[in-house]
């Protein structure tokens, strides 16, 4: 399992310097980028649809603590983007700003073209999301479980027994339905709480760090479900992690340190951008440039 | 597309979804309750051992004089029953409103502050959820104290189940707020020390009002603006078929003035959470 290695290349100082100078401007240069790259592979007509989720300009700070600095970004229907970033880049806070838990105290998040501030009830309705901090009732069964969220969303025990059963099925657990969650090994209530997830049909599914104390088989297994909901069914995903090999060739982007975009786009476009030779490089080469501007601020 | 114009309209919920959303968090605290046993014993144990052991030997040394609602000499046991009612409910609405918040394993409150109803409503079925497994509570303990000599009038059971609702909503909606607005008491033996006891031990729970008149006037009353001290006097009324108007006053009042400031705690532009929880990530 590759975590992020902290950039070692100090004696690189110059190239770093002029690179983090080009990377200043990266936060609103990449999403024009990225609008005018996939235009040319995407077709027209899924350029004009409503982002599924988009953070305009968005600043969170506890205390005189910046957790968030002016970060802007953009999740499309049917495209999967990783929110790459170390423990304390700002991911959970992000979250917790998206799901309304906090309020957006400056900036914009507007899931499907609605305001999270305005009009949370529209735009939470159609959010799934996975926490990092496990969410399931270990006492009662998976059915139980999932009736509780359905119940959430204002559907009614006889309509939810179909859609739970659509989603166990995708996430291939159907038989587990009576069992209790705390009988589940750590990937299947991940699963389970994908399900939860998409019980209610969202159309943008947010998950933090959803592969933590999973075993490489379990995480696979669930990249690979999670991915396909994306380009099967159309749903906007984001998924936050720190493992830099969870992102795929074909996926979005979103490198976020300290608090900061330092570069959003295809894994490709942040590659060439950074002047690494793989996404780990790119990855170590932004956040060396990021700390050492820090360093000469100081 | 057909699923936008669906998006638009997804999140007016009719009323039948309001009460479906209730009635899921009703069901869900229910099905906790059932399948935690270690909870249900120990809510029906403390007040147990206060009526087994603290009353019997109490008994002998406060002498209890006729005081309304009570008609005839009664036991010392008799006079904490309703005491104790109440206890069992401001324990109840405390843990249930802090295991929410500061069991972080279980992410309990945010899968329910993401839901697309309104927070007021999910607060709101929520204390209620609370507020009812703290009366099935109070009738297992009453079941009990019947073979303990403690035996009101067959209605006063039936009277008492508006006011045990009331109670119950008034200490839970305490619990929310205090959770919500005090970092400090991040554990139960905090709340245990600094809510729990005082509100307990400075009310008419263990003595009557006019004993404690007698030995400490100011100490009578820290326990008169105890809305505790309501919330026990109202039970005790309504267990013998009256009402005791002041004392519903005061809960009425204390309910939604602690409701209103829990809701508006738990409010994300208010903000208190975010500065109350601090993540690393």
């Amino acid at each position: 399992m590759a975590e992020i290695e902290p950039a070692s290349g100090i004696d690189q100082h110059d190239a770093l310097h002029r690179r983090q100078i080009r990377f200043r401007n990266i936060p609103v240069a990449i999403p024009r980028m990225v609008t005018g790259l996939s235009a040319m592979v995407m077709t027209p007509f899924e350029r004009t649809q409503t982002p599924a989720l988009e953070i305009h300009r968005v600043s969170h700070r506890y205390g005189t603590r910046i957790a968030l600095n002016n970060v802007s970004l953009t999740v499309h229907q049917s495209s999967f983007t990783v929110l790459l970033g170390l423990n304390g880049a700002g991911k959970s806070t992000l979250f917790s700003l998206i799901t309304r838990l906090y309020a957006i105290r400056s900036g914009q998040i507007r899931i499907f073209g609605h305001d999270v501030g305005s009009e949370p009830g529209a735009a939470l309705s159609q959010l799934g999301v996975v926490f990092q901090s496990r969410a399931l009732d270990i006492d009662i069964s998976v059915r139980q479980n999932l009736l509780y969220h359905a119940a959430l969303h204002g559907i009614a025990n006889s309509r939810a027994d179909g859609l739970i059963a659509q989603v166990l099925d995708r996430v291939a657990m159907t038989d587990r339905s009576r069992d209790r969650v705390g009988n589940l090994s750590i990937g299947q209530m991940r699963r389970i709480e994908i399900a939860r997830a998409l019980l209610h049909r969202p159309r943008l599914l947010l998950l933090d760090e959803p592969t933590v104390g999973l075993d490489i088989k379990a995480r696979a297994d669930i990249l690979d479900h999670v991915r396909r909901l994306s380009t099967d069914e159309g749903i906007g995903v984001l998924w936050a992690t720190h493992l830099i090999d969870e992102a795929g060739a074909g996926d979005d982007v979103v490198v976020l340190h300290k608090g900061s975009v330092l570069a959003h786009g295809t894994v490709g476009d942040v590659i060439g951008k950074s002047g690494g030779s793989d996404l780990r490089d790119a990855f170590n080469r932004l956040t060396g440039a990021a700390d050492q501007s820090e360093l000469e601020r100081a | 597309m057909t699923a936008i114009s669906e998006t638009t309209d997804r999140h007016r919920f009719s009323l039948a979804q309001y009460f479906i959303c209730l009635k899921g968090i009703v069901w869900r605290e229910a099905l906790r309750f059932i399948h935690q046993r270690e909870r249900f014993i120990s809510a029906l144990v403390r007040p147990l051992v206060w009526l087994f052991i603290f009353a019997a030997g109490f008994r002998q040394v406060l002498g209890v004089s006729i005081i309304p609602p009570y008609e005839t000499y009664i036991l010392y046991e008799v006079y904490i029953a309703p005491g104790l009612i109440a206890m069992i409910q401001l324990f109840n609405g405390m843990q249930s409103s802090l295991t929410m918040v500061y069991d972080r394993e279980t992410g309990g409150m945010r899968t329910l502050l993401v839901s697309p109803f309104p927070r007021w409503w999910l607060l709101t079925s929520k204390l209620l959820a609370g507020t009812l497994v703290s009366v099935l509570q109070v009738y297992a303990f009453l079941v009990i104290a019947w073979f303990w000599e403690i035996e009101p009038p067959p209605l006063g059971y039936l009277a008492l189940l508006p006011a045990l609702l009331l109670s119950g909503f008034m200490l839970g909606a305490l619990g929310m707020l205090i959770s919500s607005l005090i970092k400090q008491l991040e554990n139960f033996a905090g709340v245990m020390n600094f809510v729990i006891f005082p509100m307990f031990f400075a009310s008419s729970a263990l003595y009557p009002l006019w004993r404690v008149k007698e030995s400490s006037p100011l100490l009578y009353y820290v326990c008169e603006f105890n809305p505790f001290t309501h919330a026990t006097e109202l039970i005790r009324f309504a267990l013998y078929e009256q009402v005791n108007w002041i004392s519903l006053a005061v809960v009425l009042g204390c309910t939604g003035v602690f409701l209103f400031g829990a809701i508006l705690a738990y409010d994300p532009a208010r903000g208190f959470l975010a500065r109350r929880n601090n993540p690393a990530g």
